[in-house]
């Protein structure tokens, strides 16, 4: 880790002016993720703003009648929201399956849809990684490499990470917006959709958050009903990241969406696919994962996809 | 003491304290924080300054130069030492690679530099700004299936008797299957850590998280050229080994060379990142093995070849360990292969050969059991033996492996009817039942102590450590048991190289070594108590010696005495083994392939059980190890950089509280008298011996599948599972 200085601000919009102005800033949350990358020095960030004092915590109605959730509501705060376990149930179980309770109760909303890839050559600083080093190769992509968590689709020849969240993909399910502030002043409203970024060859570049801007909330618009599911397929039972995950929002008369963790650089959802929901898991997964391009080693999860709707699909 | 002939009549027959429940005398400490764990020993010497390490970022090749100016002139950084600045070192007890110095690199993360600096941070970020040129040796074949057709067939076999033609010939049911088994990484709670004091060059002091004190003092006086005399190490804690603590390793060496150089004592661990790929791994295997049987079930040949890789000079793992002592057949081949490779070094993890061995032996058991139309249980037994196969004259001393399968069968409600498999469900989960067999030799050591009588309490000190098995509890119960006084009455004093040399933790000998030791030198006592109240013919009994009526206190006197257990030839005689039978239930989910288990039953003969909790907790906790061999943990060989690429514990998965459901132990607390005076023997290892084996079967009985690749992950099933 390098030495860095830090402060806690208390106004989100002066918040974002000095993360511009000072060069080599980064906002803290909960610090589950940023920290552990910084001891690795995978990130070394010359100053920290503590986004804490920000008050930006509460969980409030919009007029839309949906959610406005502040990006410091906790992952355990906001699993447990009565609203949200009513209203988008799909987002508790998300919540649920990530992490441990330890980790869940210190991770922010914004944080969570921040947190780096989990690739492994990304977490060995020896490795070359195009995300970590841009133009120094991916290191999961050179012959005998070890790629049987990585992407399926949506990544490049420069990249094939995933994101980790399992949060952001019932948020995706859910049509959520992010809210930021620029270092201007201004609000911005960015869809979850546009908000993470395909790699490319920029695979550094993951959000469409420009230098020094910041996530004040998550909006959820009014609630979509359905049967919400989520389900996360891992090896273990628990504390391991999905191989794959699937966030299924199924309508009464058989419609409905679908959003899919573990296999892409973003909660991967398309409305297209969307629309055979009627017709099945299969015709579903062949439409969303349309173009695949796995290695060897992750080529199950395109299998593994298919029939964890399938099962979900039989019980929505 | 000697142990010459079966122990007979002795004072444990009657025990009132050996064989009962304890829990940990040490357990306050380790709850309230304060046992002193090796890196948390901050008051032991002024002064103590961090050092961290440097890794070899190549899988082998040579080190060309090191730019060390940047990090020499950090803040806060007190000395760098790089490999470069001095000769290769000597190599420790049964060290393969050389832990630091020279050019050379064998492997990724061999330890090539450290820094001392005044704060952790300090040296962690002064670490980083090393920069290191290398030359990188040839590409290699890092294949083992290549490695084992290469091999298959040559050298001489280990063990080979009987007509193998004959028994695979006329009329024969035979299978011939090649299992796999990956590279584990011990991965115990507390790192390696060290603080060490070599601040003068001259008197060396090691405050270390050791599992073996007297082999390890004598490595790192050989590693370091120094006199044995002028080193005293210290390993009274130790969160966890499996076997990567018996040797010498980086982080002793590293602290020692940056103490010298900084000329103040310094603490350093290695971190997680750098322990698949620094320390020992158990290595990966490639086994073949081959069984033919008579209809009637009766074993007839047994051909078992194994591949595993090390550096030159190492080890691997024999996955062959067992198997010539195992099952009675009537005919068998077996033989070991190596396969060198530059990895990082393999040697022993928690019951090294049998864990791997059994994992592919006993799934062969069942596949010949489905052969044969026999229940599996019912053909373990079919072909249980007495004595050595190979050599009838060699009786066991005491096998109940027939009881361990016949009482777990019934407790854990085996259903030896064998539904077809995949034919049961609940929901969305295939239900599966597998049964294996374990099997763990049983190895005693010498093992000596010193017991004294000090301040009103017997005093007991020996270089035994304890590293969360027990130890602190089961030798005060033996002293305890001895002098005939209370638990309370026993000090406990471990894991310093001051004390008497004991056989440390290893193997599953120490439970059986020391407690021996413990209770030679406590004899020793007895008489030299007698000796000094002048009484013949003296008994201890209710906390006082006596003879004929007249009966005193003895925790006044101020007397020692030292002992240790030597084994006799006689032993030589029996082939000692533990034994058990593991049952396990799990549920496969028909959908994803996930597996999870659902109930476990171990059923141990492992001679007697000197502390039920303690034992209990070695054997679920080896349990636990076995579900992680069998569903999840798996060191990822980059094969075009020879290095384990999931080097941490987000991708290197053990098993987690969420995997393990119920688990049940049963001892049958059988009396072994050619083992120990104790007659007990070692269930460390036992517990995870045939584990992995055990859910492989269950996953086939639910869902018909049979792999034979470990881990039983769920991408080797999705295609075989039922249409959905
Ligand atoms: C062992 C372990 C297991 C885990 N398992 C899972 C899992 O199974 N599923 C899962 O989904 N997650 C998992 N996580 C990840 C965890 O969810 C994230 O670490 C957490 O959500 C990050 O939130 P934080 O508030 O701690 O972020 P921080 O670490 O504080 O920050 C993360 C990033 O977000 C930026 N940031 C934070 N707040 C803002 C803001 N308001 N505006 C702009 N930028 C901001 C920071 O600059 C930083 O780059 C795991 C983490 C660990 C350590
Ligand atoms: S997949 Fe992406 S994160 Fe992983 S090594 Fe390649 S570039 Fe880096």
């Amino acid at each position: 880790m390098k030495a860095f200085s830090y402060e806690k601000p208390t106004d989100a919009a002066a918040a974002a002016a000095r993360a511009a102005e000072v060069e080599g800033a980064k906002f803290v949350a909960g610090g589950t993720n940023l920290l552990d990358l910084m001891k690795l020095q995978i990130e070394a960030p010359v100053h920290l703003i503590d986004v804490n004092g920000l008050g930006l915590d509460e969980i409030t109605e919009t007029d839309e009648g949906g959610l406005r959730i502040g990006t410091l509501v906790t992952n355990t705060t906001l699993m447990a929201d009565d609203r949200i376990r009513r209203d988008y149930a799909v987002l508790t179980r998300a919540i649920a399956a990530g992490a441990s309770g330890q980790l869940r109760n210190k991770a922010t909303t914004g944080g969570n849809l921040l947190q780096r890839t989990r690739c492994p050559y990304f977490y060995d600083t020896a490795m070359p990684c195009n995300k970590r080093a841009p133009g120094s190769g991916c290191g999961a992509l050179s012959e005998g490499a070890f790629s049987r968590q990585l992407g399926v689709i949506g990544t490049s020849e420069s990249c094939i990470a995933t994101h980790p969240s399992d949060m952001a993909v019932a948020m995706r399910a859910l049509d959520a917006v992010v809210e930021t502030v620029t270092p201007s002043g201004n609000t911005r409203q960015i869809p979850l959709e546009e908000f993470h970024l395909l790699p490319g060859d920029t695979p550094e570049q993951e959000n469409a958050l420009m230098d020094g801007e910041l996530i004040t909330h998550v909006v959820l618009p009014a609630p979509v009903g359905g049967v919400q599911s989520y389900h996360k397929v891992r090896d273990r039972a628990s504390y391991a990241f999905a191989l794959v995950s699937v966030a299924l929002i199924r309508q009464p008369d058989g419609t409905g969406r679908v959003a899919l963790g573990g296999v892409a650089p973003k909660p991967w959802r398309s409305a297209e696919a969307d629309a055979e929901l009627p017709n099945g898991a299969r015709a579903v997964i062949a439409k969303l994962l349309e173009g695949a391009n796995p290695t060897e080693e992750n080529a199950f999860k395109i299998t593994l996809a298919e029939r964890t709707l399938a099962a979900m699909l039989k019980e929505a | 003491m000697q142990f010459n002939e079966p122990a007979g009549t002795n004072l444990f027959d009657s025990a009132t304290i050996v064989g009962k429940d304890h829990t940990r005398i040490d357990g306050p400490l380790k709850v309230t924080g304060a046992a002193p764990y090796a890196y948390e020993r901050h008051d032991v010497v002024e002064g103590q300054l961090y050092g961290y390490p440097v890794g070899a970022t190549i899988g082998h090749g040579t080190i060309t130069a090191m730019d060390t100016e940047a990090a020499k002139a950090a803040p806060g950084v007190r000395a760098v030492v790089t490999t470069l600045d001095i000769d290769p070192l000597e190599l420790g007890m049964n060290n393969v690679a050389r832990l630091f110095g020279g050019s050379e690199v064998m492997h990724y993360h061999q330890a090539i530099a450290v820094v001392v600096a005044d704060s952790f941070e300090q040296a962690r970020a002064a670490a980083n700004l090393i920069t290191v040129s290398y030359e990188e040796g040839e590409a290699v074949d890092y294949s083992l299936d290549a490695a084992f057709e290469r091999m298959e067939g040559t050298g001489e076999p280990d063990t080979q008797y009987g007509d193998m033609e004959a028994a695979f010939s006329d009329g024969a049911v035979t299978i011939d299957q090649m299992y796999h088994t990956p590279g584990e990484s011990h991965q115990m709670m507390e790192p390696f850590a060290s603080i060490v004091d070599w601040s003068d060059g001259g008197d060396l002091t090691g405050w270390i998280s050791n599992q073996m004190i007297n082999w390890t003092h004598g490595s790192l006086a050989t590693t370091l050229g120094i006199n044995k005399e002028r080193v005293r190490i210290e390993s009274p804690y130790v969160g966890g080994g499996f076997g990567g603590k018996l040797w010498l390793r980086a982080d002793t060496v590293l602290a020692a060379l940056g103490s010298r150089a900084a000329g103040a004592p310094v603490k350093l661990a290695l971190p997680r990142p750098m322990m698949m790929n620094n320390a020992t791994h158990r290595s990966a295997t490639v086994q073949r093995i081959r069984l033919a049987a008579n209809p009637d079930g009766s074993l007839r040949g047994i051909s078992h070849e194994n591949v595993s890789y090390c550096l030159p000079g190492g080890r691997g793992e024999n996955a062959t360990a067992q198997t010539p002592l195992f099952y009675a057949s009537e005919a068998m081949h077996v033989k070991n292969h190596l396969a060198e490779m530059p990895l990082p070094e393999t040697a022993d993890m928690r019951a090294p050969g049998e864990a791997a061995g059994l994992m592919a032996l006993e799934i062969a058991m069942d596949e010949m059991a489905e052969a044969l139309e026999m229940d599996p249980v019912a053909f373990r037994l079919a072909n249980d033996t007495q004595v050595t196969p190979s050599n009838p004259d060699m009786p066991f001393s005491e096998r109940h492996f027939a009881e361990c399968l016949e009482q777990g069968a019934e407790a854990f409600g085996w259903d030896s009817s064998r539904p077809a498999p995949g034919s049961r469900r609940e929901g969305d989960w295939l239900i599966g039942q597998g049964v294996a067999g374990a099997f763990r030799g049983a190895l005693a050591l010498p093992s000596g102590a010193r017991a004294a009588i000090e301040n009103g309490k017997l005093v007991i000190e020996t270089d035994m450590t304890d590293i969360g098995t027990g130890s602190y509890t089961i030798l005060a119960q033996t002293a305890a048991e001895t002098m005939s006084l209370t638990m309370d009455d026993v000090e406990m004093r471990l894991g310093n190289s001051a004390y008497p040399v004991s056989s440390g933790s290893g193997g599953q000998f120490g439970a059986v070594s020391s407690s021996t030791g413990v209770y030679a030198a406590c004899m020793a006592l007895r008489e030299k108590i007698a000796q000094q109240l002048g009484l013949e013919e003296a008994t201890f009994a209710d906390g006082q010696v006596g003879s004929g009526n007249e009966r005193q206190s003895f925790l006044e006197l101020d007397v020692e005495a030292v002992d240790s257990i030597q084994w006799g030839d006689f032993m030589g005689e029996f082939q000692k083994a533990t034994f058990g039978a593991h049952f396990v239930e799990v549920g496969v989910n028909v959908y994803t392939g996930e597996t999870r288990v659902r109930r476990m039953l171990a059923v141990c003969d492992a001679g007697r059980i000197i502390n039920p909790v303690t034992a209990r907790s070695q054997v679920i906790g080896g349990m636990v190890m076995g579900v992680g061999a069998a569903l999840s943990e798996d060191m990822a060989l980059d094969t075009g950089r020879g290095m384990f690429a999931n080097h941490d514990l987000a991708s290197y998965e053990v098993a987690v509280h969420a995997d393990i459901p119920e688990q049940e132990v049963i001892f049958l607390d059988t009396l072994d008298d050619v083992a120990s005076p104790l007659k007990a023997k070692g269930v460390g290892e036992l517990g995870l011996c045939g584990v992995a084996a055990a859910v492989a079967n269950a996953v086939y009985n639910a869902t018909g599948i049979r792999l034979r690749e470990y881990p039983l992950t769920l991408d080797l099933m999705l295609d075989q599972l039922p249409e959905v």
